[in-house]
């Protein structure tokens, strides 16, 4: 589903993402761990079209993305759930996922909107309950599950989330996690970027792990969980000896 | 048909090809930034891990000899911290001083798994009695093969090597369906039988997995004949990881290179540049997701050639042929490479010959002259003149063909040449450089 090769982005002349190439396949979660200032988040936005490659490729169903806007990169069924939620607080709930909604009602019309509004509700129940309810008002756990059906609402083929855990309650973090879970059994794509490296493994099929703008190590999940390194440097288990 | 991970075995090349770039970038940073012997080299090369943007980049890089090892004998080369390390085995030192391997849990995860494929392709399954008559120890092939086949539910034998009257016996009583030992082990147990008088067809055996030395087609059949068994080829060297580098199919044509986990070129022994698609080369081997032991570019010495057709079995992992010997075999003959195994395989075909022949290189008048003696059956011997001289005929072409370089043929009567225990001598180079 999505092909990225030799990728080089970021910021004027700072150098983020160096040579990077990695894949998701359709029907996967797969992870990005890093620490802080790795180039996760510019590697989301280098893919939604935010940032403009420097050299390298990236592939979505094969569409060459580097080049095209967000609009088109968005409208060719891809969604991002961006870092910190970023609902738009002084609009309702409902507001907000229809606003989710925009490229599938251009493309399917009114109906096919407020059928997917109800999907949305059906997978977070408690967006029905404050349906009327406004953005800024809701819980830090809410307004994720809010970001989350707000990026649902295009219908992606590939779902990106930019770090969905940061600054949750552990309880909600679960949660979190659990919808995540659900969304592959109902068949999404999704390319989940994390800090919580164990909770995204606990999940993901597959994961790299990046490391100053480089992929150090890529594999499944299980044994990337299973690695020392992994587990030394993300996963906090004592060094020993 | 059966596969093991058949998401892998029958993979698109495109797929594949991705999943290698990605495994080869991030494993030559990891060997830059933790082994020092290629930190060194890496920056002796100002090499860039961002030239790496295909697979071909991986050409920049210097080889890895078995002397790099014994250099760094015992841990110099490993790639983690020796607590991560959860299983050592060496090689024996025959030829040298001992190569020492390390690998972590994954790496043993990883290896069980690959074997599983082998042993899934050449046809067993966990209904299956499988006794494992390689080495264990330190050598990789017993250790190698046993989790491989537990991995896919077989009943293993653990008995290892040697002993051939109580394998004989174990086989016998505990119904074993597959073995696994070197070929030239197989005949051992089979003549063996034949001393005890054992019949082989009153045997369960079925399944034959071979390896851990060169053999030809004309043992596959001689094992086919005496032990009435499939008789399937694997390949793997410890420095790379063991058994399970790859391995035949039901087919019996040729190895399925595990692909995904290790990259491997077929080079031209003296100019190391590779060998045109098909053609007979040196095996040079790059590991993809080793941890505790990565290798980059190892030169095996062991002389194959890929197989480009695809395979009536399904998989889509690319074959080589059985190892046909090694590069200190070849010769160079007016310039060109010359592998007495391509000799063996003309030989072959041509009826009437015996699998006995030599070589013989001399220089007449500063060129190269090659003679190869061959042992013909007892009726073409003793044949008139112009029966023996269609069969010279239809072997020197043969063998120009093949070759590329003009040879003399001499045909000589049955069992005249020298047989020698192990390892025949085939080249008797008389040539003063």
């Amino acid at each position: 589903m999505l092909k990225i090769r030799n990728l080089d982005a970021g910021y004027g002349k700072l150098r983020v993402l160096k040579n990077i190439s990695l894949h998701v396949k359709g029907g996967e979660i797969v992870t990005m761990i890093g620490a802080n200032g790795a180039g996760k988040t510019t590697l989301l936005h280098t893919i939604i079209g935010l940032i403009k490659p420097t050299r390298g490729e990236i592939r979505f169903l094969d569409h060459a993305n580097g080049r095209t806007s967000v609009g088109r990169i968005v409208a060719s069924g891809c969604a991002l759930v961006p870092e910190g939620r970023q609902v738009f607080a002084p609009m309702s709930v409902e507001e907000n996922l229809l606003l989710g909604g925009y490229v599938l009602q251009k493309e399917q019309g009114r109906a096919a909107v407020l059928k997917e509004l109800e999907h949305q509700y059906e997978l977070f129940p408690i967006l029905r309950e404050r349906r009327r309810q406004l953005a800024g008002t809701l819980s830090g756990g809410e307004q994720q599950m809010l970001a989350m059906g707000r990026a649902l609402m295009s219908k992606p083929k590939l779902v990106m989330m930019d770090e969905p855990s940061t600054g949750l309650a552990p309880l909600i973090v679960r949660d979190i996690f659990l919808i995540i879970r659900r969304l592959r059994e109902e068949g999404n794509t999704v390319l989940l970027i994390e800090q919580n490296a164990k909770a995204a493994l606990g999940v993901a099929d597959r994961g790299y792990v990046l490391e100053v703008g480089k992929v150090i190590l890529q594999g499944p999940a299980a044994d990337l969980l299973a690695n020392s390194d992994v587990q030394r440097a993300y996963l906090g288990r004592e060094k020993i000896g | 048909m059966a596969y093991w991970e058949p998401e892998r075995e029958c993979m698109a090349r495109e797929d594949l090809e991705q999943l290698q770039l990605e495994r080869l970038q991030s494993t030559l940073y990891r060997v830059g930034t933790h082994v020092p012997f290629y930190k060194k080299r890496f920056d002796q090369l100002k090499f860039n891990y961002d030239d790496i943007r295909t697979l071909d980049d991986l050409r920049r890089l210097p080889f890895t000899e078995k002397q790099d090892l014994r250099d760094n004998y015992p841990y110099g080369l490993f790639a983690v911290p020796l607590r991560d390390v959860v299983r050592v085995h060496s090689s024996s030192g025959t030829s040298g001083q001992a190569t020492v391997v390390g690998y972590t849990r994954n790496d043993i995860k990883i290896w069980s798994n690959l074997v599983a494929r082998v042993i899934t392709a050449a046809g067993v399954t966990k209904n299956d009695v499988i006794q494992i008559a390689f080495g264990y120890g330190l050598f990789t092939g017993g250790f190698g093969l046993h989790y491989g086949a537990e991995l896919i539910g077989a009943s293993v034998i653990p008995i290892s090597a040697g002993n051939t009257k109580r394998q004989i016996q174990i086989m016998q009583d505990f119904k074993t369906t597959a073995l696994v030992c070197t070929p030239s082990y197989a005949l051992v147990m089979a003549d063996a039988m034949m001393e005890m008088g054992i019949n082989p067809n009153g045997l369960s055996l079925r399944f034959g997995l071979f390896g851990g030395e060169p053999w030809s087609e004309a043992m596959r059949q001689e094992i086919h004949q005496k032990l009435g068994i499939i008789a399937t080829d694997n390949y793997g060297l410890s420095e790379v990881m063991g058994p399970g580098v790859s391995g035949e199919c039901q087919e019996c044509n040729g190895l399925h290179i595990n692909e995904d986990h290790f990259l491997l070129e077929i080079l031209d022994p003296v100019t190391l540049e590779p060998v045109p698609e098909g053609e007979i080369g040196e095996l040079v081997i790059t590991t993809l997701t080793k941890e505790a032991f990565p290798m980059v570019r190892y030169r095996t010495r062991d002389l194959t050639r890929f197989i480009a057709e695809p395979c009536p079995c399904g998989r889509t992992l690319k074959r080589m042929q059985r190892v046909m010997g090694r590069t200190d075999d070849m010769l160079i003959i007016k310039g060109v490479n010359v592998f007495p195994v391509q000799i063996e395989k003309v030989l072959f075909e041509v009826e009437g010959t015996e699998p006995h022949y030599q070589i013989v290189v001399e220089r007449e008048n500063h060129a190269d002259k090659i003679t190869v003696l061959v042992e013909v059956v007892e009726s073409i011997f003793f044949d008139e003149m112009k029966k023996q001289r269609q069969v010279i005929e239809r072997i020197k072409s043969r063998l120009a063909s093949e070759l590329g370089v003009g040879v003399d043929v001499k045909l000589v009567e049955e069992k005249t040449l020298e047989r020698s225990e192990g390892k025949a001598k085939r080249v008797i180079d008389k040539r003063k450089l």
